[in-house]
């Protein structure tokens, strides 16, 4: 008898090397999806401290060394995942490991050199995907500065939907109204999914009645969200130009795909040498030599007439105070990037408007892949977005002919508690689903539900 | 500290205890033994007891570090608390601390009796003896992690304080799989020696009796004999088994998944020779009083090999033999089985450590400036683990020191007094002189009883646990 594979309820066994901020998150999250986690890092302290903490498996060692990798399981592992500091180490990993295993791999890449030749990489070494925290940050940032009513912007189906997440102002003309009256009296055919009010995360009924401060989040259509937002008083337009602090390699992809938007943007920096490589790289941008902690040149650049600020430095405490001051001074976007993840809830109730959790992003990706390879395991989940961390996900579904879910109205179904069918995609239509709806095979279903790690669309089913 | 949650797993444990009493129950039915009554009641209490703790689902399924090691101390007592009391319904002891010692020395593999004459008391009641070995060999809360989703990652306090041996490490990333794969190989192996024993001639009592006994390393003997009476065919299958439930039970996973290097690891490797080195020894020391090699290289086999196991069956009375065999076997009581195993004692791999950490002692003594780290099987062992092993080694003598100190009271003799403490602490049941292996434990006072109780649970917990559960820090705030 051989054991060649020690599987348990029917989870990936997943190798993470590096327990970094990411790959602690990482192995978190995958473990609590039912996922076999084994972690790798030279350092035993931090093996230690991951392997107490949670149900995985340590070993420690270098991740890039076939023997470690031996240890670690390698012939058994479905996805091997290099989340080191370096990025030559990830890559390493990932060669080692795809030449004795039949495995996914996936390696962190943070360099804009090899970034830009991801495509290449991923190719000839066979990785499954070359995962950029930064870059994929910058994304993100770049998403919000474009529509800077909305503190968070995740897209369905290529864009066709939209998971926008806003704070509702005190004197907002939606203070007093229900989730129903968005529908009936602002005729806006939005879906309202999950409002978040101090510590509690409420999924929207029909008569819940919005509150000023509330963090709502809604699904629909690029259109139609705007159409929305200019209903509420809110502005839809881009901004114009962007004050960013700090100049290291999120504010380098930021600026990058700032100047391609033709938005301005102006970067602060203090070191010599990051200054100079910048303005090579960018002559069309304003790259001013200083210290962003220092009032009088916020002053000089024109914070308060800016149309953003965003606060990138190296350290998550100057980047508070900075957004907290430029709250202050100015009314435009501010957007804050926080590397910790320890003072969340701190963060929060200080009201910063978009705050950006680069490693999170990271792993958030790695994760939607996961759930996405599991897809031939029977599960059939496409994308998939936190919108409270662990309390509520919205996830989006293809529906399979025969599904249980298929054929009858929607107001016909029994559905568990707390899930909403936030969307229905059907061809190049996009329905925000009513009560008469029903869903048909072939359909992209977004789900948004206070249930975590949905596998099937039926899973929905009471 | 989660109270909820401790009281909680310990309702959990009193159901499993229930479960488990149904093994003898089923031999009172089958030999139509008046016991029966005994165990259904035993069974009506845990049930009862289990229900009020069960009842509510705590809120907080937080487990920290110190939870673990309490949960686990709690367990091993509540479970003996309440598997004594078949002992007290059925008569067969008069005082609760008789009975607590008898269950105890089961569940902690220990072995060591208080009946003078097992052969007068119910099959039923000899049954449930064996079987608590075979329940505590593996560990109780291990075997109930296996079936119940407790608490997610936590779990692994849970395992790390009720594991044998200085490192836990897991065969498989998950806490629940890896105690499934363990248990799974413990019941696989008793299963063959079960069969074996039948093939030997053995009926299907006894046949039971001696593979729970053997594969928990315990050893309560179902005839006054001990093993004197059976076949050496049988005795010398039950030496080969009981050498290999005190090997780490991970060589067994290495096996299954043909990992060939790690099977023969530096702790296994040396746990033989040190096998090998006794047999030897003892043999050249007695086969004059045999008579002939074979026969006193199979008593000298049988004995080093219960007694390096730790499990505590006789062929012969092993304190009549020379001094030279009783010394060799004297060092088998402490240096014990191989961590992971279901042995006791100090652990083989901790012997390894200890000689290991005094060699680079001596060696930094001469070079002082010497840099040198501990290797085993070519990976550095952390600094910390070899502190905790030195620090293990202490305890143990402290808590031997103790305790001799508390038995000296009662009068009997050194050698009595020094070798039951040593073979409590160890898990290893018989001793030497007045608890050698013809003997028993009863003629000590209720004092010492509880102490030798104490020593056979630190034994089997580690240490740790049990002076964790002792010690005001704990329940500190």
């Amino acid at each position: 008898m051989k054991i060649s594979r020690v599987k348990s309820e029917g989870g990936m066994n997943i190798i993470i090397v590096g327990c970094g901020k990411i790959g602690q998150n990482l192995a978190e999250q995958l473990n609590e999806q039912g996922n076999n986690i084994t972690v790798v890092d030279i350092s035993p302290e931090k093996v230690q401290e991951v392997s107490t903490r949670l149900d995985v498996m340590g070993v420690v060692g270098n991740g890039a060394t076939h023997a470690i990798q031996q240890d670690a399981g390698i012939e058994q592992a479905d996805l091997l995942i290099a989340v080191t500091g370096s990025d030559e180490l990830n890559l390493l990993c990932c060669i080692v490991a795809k030449k004795s295993s039949d495995c996914h791999v996936i390696a962190r890449v943070k360099q804009p050199e090899y970034s830009t030749e991801s495509a290449y990489l991923q190719q000839e070494l066979g990785l499954a995907m070359a995962i950029n925290p930064q870059y994929a940050a910058a994304e993100e940032i770049a998403r919000v500065l474009r529509f800077p009513s909305a503190m968070k912007i995740d897209t369905f189906a290529d864009g066709r939907v939209e998971l926008v997440k806003f704070r509702l102002p005190e004197n907002s003309p939606l203070v007093g109204m229900s989730v129903r009256d968005v529908v009936s009296r602002l005729h806006c055919d939005v879906l309202i999914c999950t409002v978040e009010r101090e510590d509690e995360a409420l999924i929207a009924k029909g008569d819940l009645t919005f509150k000023g401060k509330d963090v709502i989040s809604l699904v629909a259509s690029p259109k139609n969200a705007a159409h929305f937002f200019s209903k509420i008083g809110y502005r839809t337009h881009s901004v114009k130009d962007v004050i960013i602090a700090g100049g290291g390699k999120t504010a380098h992809y930021l600026c990058e795909m700032l100047l391609r938007d033709g938005i301005a943007v102006k970067i602060i920096e203090k070191e010599t040498k990051v200054c100079e490589d910048l303005c090579a790289q960018f002559p069309s941008a304003t790259i001013i030599h200083g210290n962003a902690g220092d009032q009088e040149i916020l002053a000089e650049e024109g914070l308060a007439d800016a149309g953003a600020f965003v606060a990138l430095t190296n350290m998550d405490e100057e980047n508070i105070l900075l957004s907290l001051y430029a709250k202050r001074v100015f009314h435009g976007k501010l957007v804050t990037k926080i590397n910790r993840f320890d003072f969340s809830d701190v963060v929060t109730h200080l009201d910063l408007d978009s705050i950006i959790y680069p490693k999170n992003i990271a792993s958030d990706v790695i994760v939607r892949y996961v759930r996405a390879m599991k897809n031939t395991i029977g599960s059939n989940v496409e994308t998939l977005y936190n919108i409270i961390k662990g309390k509520v996900e919205a996830s989006e579904f293809i529906v399979k002919e025969g599904s249980a879910i298929t054929g009858k109205p929607l107001m016909e179904l029994a559905f568990k508690e707390n899930v909403l069918i936030a969307s229905i995609l059907r061809g190049k239509k996009v329905l925000i689903p009513r009560g008469h709806d029903t869903i048909e095979p072939g359909d992209h279903v977004v789900i948004v539900s206070a249930l975590t790690g949905l596998h099937d669309i039926t899973d929905v089913l009471k | 500290m989660n109270y909820r949650m401790i009281t909680y797993i310990l309702g959990w444990i009193l159901l499993f205890e229930a479960a488990f009493l149904l093994f003898p129950t089923v031999t009172a039915l089958a030999f139509g033994e008046e016991a029966i009554k005994a165990f259904l009641l035993t069974i009506a209490i845990c049930v009862l007891a289990s229900a009020l703790l069960i009842f509510r689902k705590p809120k907080h399924k937080e487990l920290r570090s110190r939870d673990g090691f309490v949960i686990v101390s709690l367990s091993w007592i509540v479970l003996s608390l309440f598997g004594a009391l078949p002992f007290m319904f059925t008569g067969v002891t008069t005082s609760y601390v008789d009975a607590l010692f008898e269950t105890v020395s089961g569940f902690t593999t220990t072995g060591a009796s208080i009946l003078p004459d097992v052969e007068v008391i119910p099959y039923s009641i000899r049954m449930w003896r064996s079987f608590t070995h075979w329940v505590g060999g593996m560990g109780v809360l291990v075997f109930i992690m296996a079936f119940l989703p407790l608490s997610g990652g936590r779990n692994m306090h849970i395992m790390k304080a009720e594991s044998p041996g200085p490192s836990v490490s897991k065969l498989v990333p998950r806490v629940r799989t890896t105690a499934l794969l363990l248990y799974g190989i413990y019941f696989v192996l008793t299963v063959i020696l079960f069969v074996l024993m039948l093939c030997g001639g053995m009926n299907v009592f006894e046949a039971l009796c001696t593979a729970f006994g053997t594969a928990g390393t315990g050893g309560f003997g179902f005839y006054n004999s001990s093993m004197g009476s059976f076949s050496p065919f049988l005795q010398v299958t039950i030496g080969v088994f009981m050498l290999i439930f005190a090997i780490n039970f991970e060589s067994y996973f290495a096996l299954l998944q043909r990992r060939w290097r790690d099977i023969f690891t530096t702790e296994v490797v040396t746990f033989l020779l040190i096998v090998a080195g006794a047999v030897g020894i003892i043999t050249f020391n007695l086969y004059s009083s045999f008579g002939s090699v074979s026969e006193a290289m199979r008593h000298a086999f049988f004995t080093v090999s219960s007694l390096i196991s730790t499990t505590g069956f006789s062929t012969v009375d092993f304190d009549l033999w020379p001094e030279l065999s009783k010394t060799v076997l004297f060092f088998l009581f402490f240096i014990g089985a191989c961590a992971g195993s279901t042995g006791g004692g100090v652990k083989v791999s901790r012997i390894v450590l200890l000689f290991k950490g005094i060699a680079r002692e001596i060696r930094c003594s001469i070079h002082p400036k010497q840099v040198k780290r501990i290797t085993v099987d070519g990976k550095t062992v952390e600094q910390s683990t070899v502190n905790s092993v030195f620090i293990f080694f202490a305890c143990y003598v402290i808590i031997f020191g103790f305790s001799l100190l508390i038995l000296s009271l009662d009068g009997a003799n050194f050698l009595t007094n020094f070798s039951a403490v040593a073979t409590t602490i160890g898990n290893v049941g018989p001793g030497f002189a007045g608890v050698g292996p013809t003997r028993n434990f009863a003629f000590f006072s209720p004092l010492s009883k509880l102490v030798l109780i104490f020593n056979m649970l630190a034994g089997r917990l580690e240490l740790f646990p049990m002076l964790l559960l002792f010690s005001p820090v704990t329940w500190k705030k």
